[in-house]
């Protein structure tokens, strides 16, 4: 339920934003003093938690970006040099990272798409049950609450042939589906899905949730049907909440990397390949700090740009819905 | 107050026991940690207890058993000699990560004279493989090499060459399949490897020069040849040795070259009451590793692991001797016995035992004192990536441009900047 809160937050925090800016000026002005020494005592409470986080996250990622503009590999403890963005130019000219970034680019929209139908659907039944809401709620709620790691082993030992699995002797295969490129797709596509759809749903439950029944009564006076009220009346007004699911899953979805690499046998079927393995595999495997840096820097980049589009389309949309509401 | 009674006793408790752990570690024992890849047998920390009892108080090995994988074995070493870890004294290390360890700094060349007490009675593949740039770097635990599997109701009389079996196998009816491990992994490596070796060639001359005369081509030609002929298995692309071991067992092959463990593995299956796996156990026969050239003796590959001493363990000189004590005929018999791997020491396949856990046991000497060690350079890890993402799928080689594309890439793996 924690998680559907803090979903909730940014779409919260937008409205009183806009709330408080339209009738802002005139209020601000009128701060008293203790209200001033209420929002100074309210930043050195924030102050610590804040300083913490910017060490552990701020420091880790300009120690990236200053190593991935040097040649450093700990194999050659002796040979660091400054080399500029040398290593940029050698992953965005090699045909390997293109083709990782094709693959997680293509893993991330199949599975949130199917995640966000599936989610939908869930999130429908959630918010409608009658008798033993929480039951439900609950139980979908379980692959989410595995460990990602974990619940790829159980994939693996259900699907692999050499493993025991039981899938291939239900289906009938000959061959070991993780032993084929379109197999270990298949298997990571739905072990995904499997595993994040209750987010998802949560995440739209709570918009759900700020959709009144009203609305969809006197909808159903006017002689709407379901499926109209669905796409005219809930969807419109969860937009906000569909957007906020879809960020959360794609940049998630975007960082790929247990589910990958534990299936095509830690990494080793280099057509399953995604950003996320491949600097992982450059950074671990090979050694190489500088590569493998620039590599996580990419793919921060590419994140980074993601949430930038999403929450672009989010302030339009808020911003829509506020004048359209005016 | 009772609670701050128990937890100051326990401070005191603690603090006793580190006094205590202080105390032995300044004393005359000192403890050597060892680290490496467990066997299911048990048989590291056997000879681990054996060589503490026997130095005399001069050391007590503790075994730090890591994972099972060698990736993950060296990825675990690695991340913490790089950052300079004195909690390890003895690391296993797989014989193709000498060069990269020494490089790095991360291991000491053994002393003079401990290392001409180990390279005594030691086999030439497996010393080989422990050395880099002249110096010793490891203590060879045990070794390996593939020999070639046939089954006798199938084939009489094997050739001697990949043109010879390859030719054999395409033309038998039913069954006709050759097994080799063409996944795209580090048994990809293996192989062209050793078929540039035997072709009477290397891949690199030096650590960082290549070397792409006419036996990298010759290498390249067996591969593709095999991968287009009727006798390749459908899965080659996928194929690593445990399931060619598998297919092999289940009759669907002719041919298979492998490492020796394929011989208990067989066995088992049909003690188990695996029918096919007895009847292909019964027929089962061995041969040295099949040539390139026919006038040209084969190199088959050398796999095993070396025991090497990190530079930064706070005992050198008793990590040294704890070294040389697990590579001793005494602990390296305990290896055969309990896991049968195979021993570096020439005499210990004397041994009447040796010979009835190897029935092939001639072959594996032979092949051990002739066999050819993969690339000895700090970027091997660059190297074999080269090799076996341009090599697998086998299908690749037989491509026309398939040399110019595997020359390109081992020159990326071999230039400072890396491949990806």
């Amino acid at each position: 339920m924690s998680t559907s809160a803090s979903a909730a937050g940014p779409v919260a925090t937008r409205g009183t934003e806009g709330a408080a800016a339209e009738s802002g000026p005139p209020k601000r002005k009128a701060l008293t003093e203790r209200a001033r020494a209420e929002r100074k005592l309210g930043w050195m409470l924030v102050a610590p938690a804040a300083l913490v986080m910017i060490a552990v996250t701020g420091y880790p990622i300009l120690y990236a970006i200053y190593l991935s503009l040097q040649r450093s590999d700990l194999r050659f403890p002796n040979d660091t040099a400054f080399v500029g963005l040398s290593n940029y130019i050698a992953i965005l000219g090699s045909s390997r990272w293109w083709t990782d970034l094709f693959h997680t680019v293509l893993l991330t929209a199949i599975t949130v798409s199917i995640e966000l139908v599936l989610g939908m659907m869930l999130a429908l039944v959630m918010h409608r049950a009658i008798f033993g809401r929480g039951l439900v709620r609950t139980t979908a709620l379980i692959p989410y609450g595995i460990v990602t790691v974990v619940a790829a082993f159980a994939w693996r030992l259900a699907f692999s042939q050499a493993e025991g699995g039981f899938v291939p002797k239900a289906l009938g295969l000959s061959t070991d589906p993780l032993n084929s490129t379109i197999g270990i797709w298949i298997t990571a596509i739905l072990a995904e899905v499997w595993k994040t759809t209750p987010f998802m749903a949560l995440l739209l439950l709570a918009g759900l949730a700020l959709v009144s029944d009203e609305l969809h009564e006197a909808a159903k006076v006017d002689g709407a049907t379901a499926w109209q009220r669905f796409w005219r009346i809930t969807v419109p007004l969860m937009k906000p909440a569909i957007l906020v699911a879809l960020l959360f899953r794609t940049l998630d979805a975007f960082r790929i990397f247990d589910t990958v690499f534990i299936l095509s046998n830690s990494g080793v079927n280099r057509n399953v390949e995604t950003v996320s393995v491949l600097s992982y595999n450059t950074l671990l495997t090979r050694l190489n700090l500088g590569l493998g840096s620039a590599l996580s820097v990419l793919v921060f980049v590419c994140v980074a740009l993601l949430a930038a589009v999403y929450i672009a389309l989010l302030g339009k949309d808020t911003i829509a819905s506020g004048t359209g509401a005016e | 107050m009772r609670l701050v009674t128990a937890s100051l006793s326990t401070v005191i408790v603690v603090l006793a026991l580190a006094a205590c752990g202080g105390s032995s570690s300044s004393g005359k024992t000192a403890t050597i940690n060892v680290w490496a890849g467990t066997q299911p047998g048990g048989s590291f920390q056997d000879a681990a207890k054996q060589c503490s009892a026997s130095s005399n108080g001069a050391y007590t090995i503790k075994f730090n058993a890591l994972a099972n994988n060698p990736d993950a074995q060296r990825q675990s070493l690695v991340r913490r000699l790089a950052a300079k870890d004195s909690s390890i004294d003895i690391v296993g290390m797989d014989v193709v990560w000498t060069a990269e360890f020494a490089e790095a700094g991360w291991i000491k060349p053994f002393p003079t004279a401990v290392a001409d007490r180990v390279r005594t009675g030691m086999l030439q593949g497996p010393v080989q493989t422990a050395t880099y740039k002249g110096r010793l770097y490891g203590a060879p635990g045990n070794s390996n090499t593939q020999l070639l599997w046939y089954r006798k109701d199938l084939v009489s009389r094997p050739a001697d060459t990949w043109d010879g079996l390859i030719k054999q196998a395409s033309a038998l009816p039913k069954a006709g399949r050759f097994e080799i491990a063409g996944a795209a992994a580090e048994n990809t490596t293996v192989w062209f490897n050793a078929l540039v070796a035997s072709a009477g060639g290397k891949i690199l001359s030096g650590p960082r020069t290549p070397n792409f005369g006419p036996p990298v081509q010759e290498a390249v030609r067996v591969m593709g040849e095999l991968a287009d002929s009727k006798a390749a298995d459908p899965s080659l692309a996928q194929q690593k040795e445990d399931q060619n071991r598998l297919a092999f067992q289940s009759g669907q092959a002719a041919f298979m070259v492998n490492w020796p463990f394929v011989y208990p593995s067989i066995k088992t299956a049909a003690e188990g009451g695996d029918k096919t796996a007895k009847q292909v156990l019964d027929n089962l026969g061995w041969m040295p590793y099949p040539r390139v050239n026919a006038n040209e003796p084969a190199k088959g590959p050398i796999g095993g692991f070396n025991w090497g001493v990190s530079s930064y363990g706070k005992h050198k000189a008793q990590a040294f001797a704890a070294a040389a004590c697990l590579a001793s005929a005494r602990s390296q018999k305990i290896y055969l016995d309990k896991d049968g791997l195979a021993p570096t020491i020439s005499a210990i396949y004397d041994d009447k035992k040796t010979q009835g856990i190897y029935p092939f046991y001639g072959l594996i000497r032979k092949g051990l004192e002739t066999g050819a060690p993969r690339p000895s350079t700090p970027a091997y890890s660059d190297v074999s990536l080269a090799i076996y993402s341009t090599l697998s799928p086998t299908s690749n080689a037989a491509k026309p441009n398939a040399l110019d594309e595997l020359r390109k890439n081992i020159k990326t793996a071999l230039s400072p900047k890396g491949v990806l």
